[in-house]
């Protein structure tokens, strides 16, 4: 009766699950750095200044028959800002900007993912940034993927997005040209 | 006045370094609170650090004169004092000289761990040692809790001094001023 009532569970979750293939989970390769989280937010007016963020750490699913159901989940320690200049780097972890002791992690969580065909899709999800969770889309497209040379398989992706500073209760004052950031996201994913 | 200590009295150099760096070491601990709280267009947003970098190096120089001097010289006592007095006052001061140096290796750090030298006055620079990620922010932290340490102890050597000059009446506060002429 038992082992007859986790058959019929089983069956009952192939079905649910059934026609869509199994969507695979794939860790972000920070490990080999095959991942970065840049930002790049005008100076001025005059240029464009770019960082980025050295530790993180995350896993996506991907199908590649149903890319739509994919999610991602990414987990930025805001502390590893890293604009290539100490002095600045202390300033933006600072409660001017990041407010790294209050809110150590920065996160990203999909709700949603649309496939414009081609490889091309976008991205919605929650990020939370400096202890405010806000909705943002993020405009992905697939790399590519398949097999490694050692014996793994990969996918990877990149996004960019835009978010306002103001947004996330960050209210330094950097200028007229300065109050949005542009973030890129380059990922690889090594499936598990 | 003479210029080396005798043991009953502070010579002009011990005096001229004791005051130079006390109104600098106020100078830059009002400077590094000032510079931090201006807005990214202040005309000073730049030039602010710039000072406090180079005039913090100045002051560390300063310091290690004063060490050196501070070794050649004999140190005046007061026989007025009693011996807890003494003992309070000597530990004050050799703080002093522990917490300053790591104050400066502290500021060093924040400015030097991405590998950058540290410009003094654009005159000269003084290359990066410690390169290391993130080393910046501990640094920073240590270089905060050290001025106030500082600032609090020299609250502490000044009470001190005033206790001895209006309670004990005696000539503590006085020997370190330049002496009067007869």
């Amino acid at each position: 009766m038992k082992k007859a009532l986790i058959l019929s569970a089983a069956l009952m979750a192939g079905i649910v699950t059934g026609g869509v293939t199994k969507a695979d989970t794939y860790v972000i390769d920070t490990k080999g750095a095959h991942a970065s989280i840049n930002f790049n937010i005008k100076h001025l007016g005059y240029s464009n200044l770019r960082g980025r963020f050295d530790k993180f750490e995350g896993e996506f699913t991907f199908d590649e028959a149903n890319p739509e159901a994919s999610s991602v989940l990414v987990t930025i320690d805001t502390s590893s800002v890293n604009s290539n200049h100490a002095e600045r780097d202390n300033h933006l972890r600072s409660a001017d900007f990041l407010n790294v002791s209050e809110y150590p992690t920065a996160t990203f969580k999909s709700t949603k993912v649309t496939v414009n065909g081609d490889g091309q899709g976008v991205i919605t999800g929650d990020l939370t940034l400096n202890g405010v969770t806000r909705s943002i889309d993020i405009v992905a497209s697939h790399v590519g993927g398949g097999q490694d040379p050692w014996g793994g398989h990969r996918q990877g992706f990149t996004g960019t997005t835009t978010i306002a500073l103001a947004d996330y209760g960050i209210d330094f004052n950097l200028g007229p040209a300065s109050k949005e950031v542009e973030l890129t996201l380059e990922v690889e994913g090594i499936k598990q | 006045m003479a210029l080396k200590n005798t043991k009953d009295q502070y010579g002009s150099v011990a005096k001229w370094m004791h005051w130079i760096s006390a109104l600098t070491i106020i100078g830059l601990f009002a400077l590094g609170l000032w510079m931090r709280s201006l807005s990214y267009y202040d005309p000073w947003y730049k030039d602010g650090p710039d000072l406090h970098r180079s005039i913090g190096v100045v002051l560390a120089v300063l310091i290690l004169a004063r060490l050196v001097w501070r070794w050649m010289n004999p140190q005046p006592h007061d026989p007025a004092h009693a011996r807890w007095e003494r003992v309070v006052a000597s530990w004050t001061h050799g703080l002093f000289y522990v917490l300053l140096f790591a104050l400066f290796i502290a500021g060093f750090l924040i400015s030097t761990a991405d590998g950058r030298s540290m410009d003094v006055f654009g005159l000269f620079s003084i290359p990066s040692v410690i390169k290391q990620a993130g080393l910046e922010k501990t640094a920073g932290e240590i270089h905060e809790i050290l001025a106030f340490t500082v600032i609090g102890l020299a609250v502490f050597h000044v009470i001190g001094a005033l206790k001895h000059h209006v309670i004990d009446k005696d000539r503590t506060l006085l020997r370190m001023l330049p002496e009067r002429k007869k």
